[in-house]
């Protein structure tokens, strides 16, 4: 957990995030900042972000399993949640977007190359604008766990990355959704870069068979919160 | 309060996803104002971020957001870094923001910055050159150590600005938490 905010006029924030430098995860040795932050006022550049609900996304855009002449090879499954703040909040027409490898673990990106073979019907990107509620959903095949070259016989757990704006410029996330009960967790420095174990269990999806289609496709369930200082009720 | 989400690393392989929102014109270009900016995001070796992701996000010119601003101006830019950590967009000076305390902020652009080796964005501010009075009783700059200030003023040169991120290093660039 590191401290957000120093500053007296605003209670102390604690965030789950990792550290910017955790030497177990190599690329951030020359990436990660090492003079100590300044906590940045809310402006009103801050309390501000930009919008997208002018956006025509399409069901295809959510359905990564339709965006091509076939069908993926792999799991097919559904991913489903809520965007919402600190107090439950939902957020509204907010922009989530996705990508992932397929199921071979393999991305469609010219600088993977291990080897594995690329899926001619997947690309494996998605985006949506969440609903009154807060809700999303996608489906997409679930996808396969990867080497890297971090360490040595080093594998990334499954997961899916997911990008969300919210309200503010304050709310703006990037972060990762695994699978429940990956047994590389243990071994994976990113998952393992979130010291708090409760806070890391929130990057863990659900299986939820209400969420599922018999005899079509398993539910995972991935509720996302957002911690920016907007969300917290008695900061104005 | 539930739990926030913990940041991960945007990682390696984003583009596929995230460069169909890519936004390095943030104004027609023949606006009048438009203001050209180039920079690079660079290692603390000083080398190039090939594969960092750089979303700006700023008022218009009359210092109004959406709804206020209009339809047409989002204020958003998303810009993929080249082979050499490069990164470049236009946009218009915004205007001075008012804060709760009655003191004005200088004209400024936040930015994120996601990569590889990042496990939760870094988040910095562009000011202005020509807005030396200004940029003096900003009430964010005015926190900063005077020798680190400088990190965060974009330079003038051949009718553009520049402004280069280094994530670490003798000439680290000031980064923000929120």
């Amino acid at each position: 957990m590191t401290l957000r905010s120093e500053q007296a006029d605003r209670p102390a924030v604690l965030t789950p995030d990792p550290a910017y430098n955790v030497p177990a995860y190599r690329s951030s040795g020359k990436r990660a900042p090492h003079q100590p932050l300044y906590p940045l006022p809310l402006g009103a550049t801050e309390r501000h972000g930009p919008t997208f609900g002018h956006l025509s996304l399409t069901d295809v855009d959510a359905d990564l399993t339709r965006q091509h002449a076939g069908e993926p090879i792999g799991e097919r499954i559904i991913v489903a949640g809520r965007v919402i703040d600190g107090a439950g909040r939902p957020l509204r027409q907010s922009l989530v977007e996705i990508w992932q490898a397929n199921a071979t673990g393999r991305y469609d990106h010219p600088v993977d190359q291990h080897p594995a073979p690329l899926d001619p019907n997947f690309t494996g990107a998605g985006r949506c604008l969440t609903g009154d509620d807060g809700s999303y959903q996608f489906i997409t095949i679930k996808p396969g766990a990867y080497p890297w070259g971090n360490h040595p016989n080093a594998w990334r757990p499954a997961h899916i990355h997911f990008s969300v704006f919210g309200r503010a410029f304050t709310d703006r996330l990037v972060t990762q959704m695994y699978f429940p009960g990956d047994p590389l967790f243990a071994y994976d420095p990113i998952f393992g870069s979130v010291r708090d174990e409760a806070a890391r269990t929130r990057l863990v999806s659900n299986l939820d068979l209400g969420l599922s289609r018999p005899e079509w496709a398993l539910g995972y369930r991935f509720d996302i919160v957002v911690s920016g200082p907007l969300a917290t009720p008695d900061v104005s | 309060m539930t739990g926030a989400t913990p940041s991960q690393t945007v990682g390696p392989f984003f583009s596929f996803g995230l460069r169909w929102l890519e936004t390095t014109e943030l104004i027609g270009p023949d606006h009048a104002e438009r203001i050209v900016f180039q920079g690079s995001v660079l290692d603390g070796d000083g080398v190039g971020v090939p594969d960092a992701l750089v979303e700006t996000f700023q008022a218009d010119s009359a210092g109004d957001f959406r709804p206020v601003s209009g339809p047409d101006w989002l204020g958003f830019g998303r810009i993929l870094t080249g082979q050499d950590g490069r990164f470049g967009f236009t946009t218009v000076k915004p205007g001075p923001l008012r804060t709760s305390n009655g003191a004005t902020e200088a004209p400024h652009l936040t930015v994120s910055v996601f990569a590889r080796g990042l496990l939760q964005r870094v988040i910095t501010r562009i000011y202005f050159p020509d807005e030396e009075v200004a940029n003096q009783i900003d009430p964010v700059l005015e926190m900063i150590v005077p020798e680190r200030r400088s990190t965060l003023v974009a330079r003038a040169a051949d009718g553009r600005l520049l402004f280069d991120i280094h994530l670490q290093g003798e000439n680290e660039t000031v980064f923000f938490n929120c």
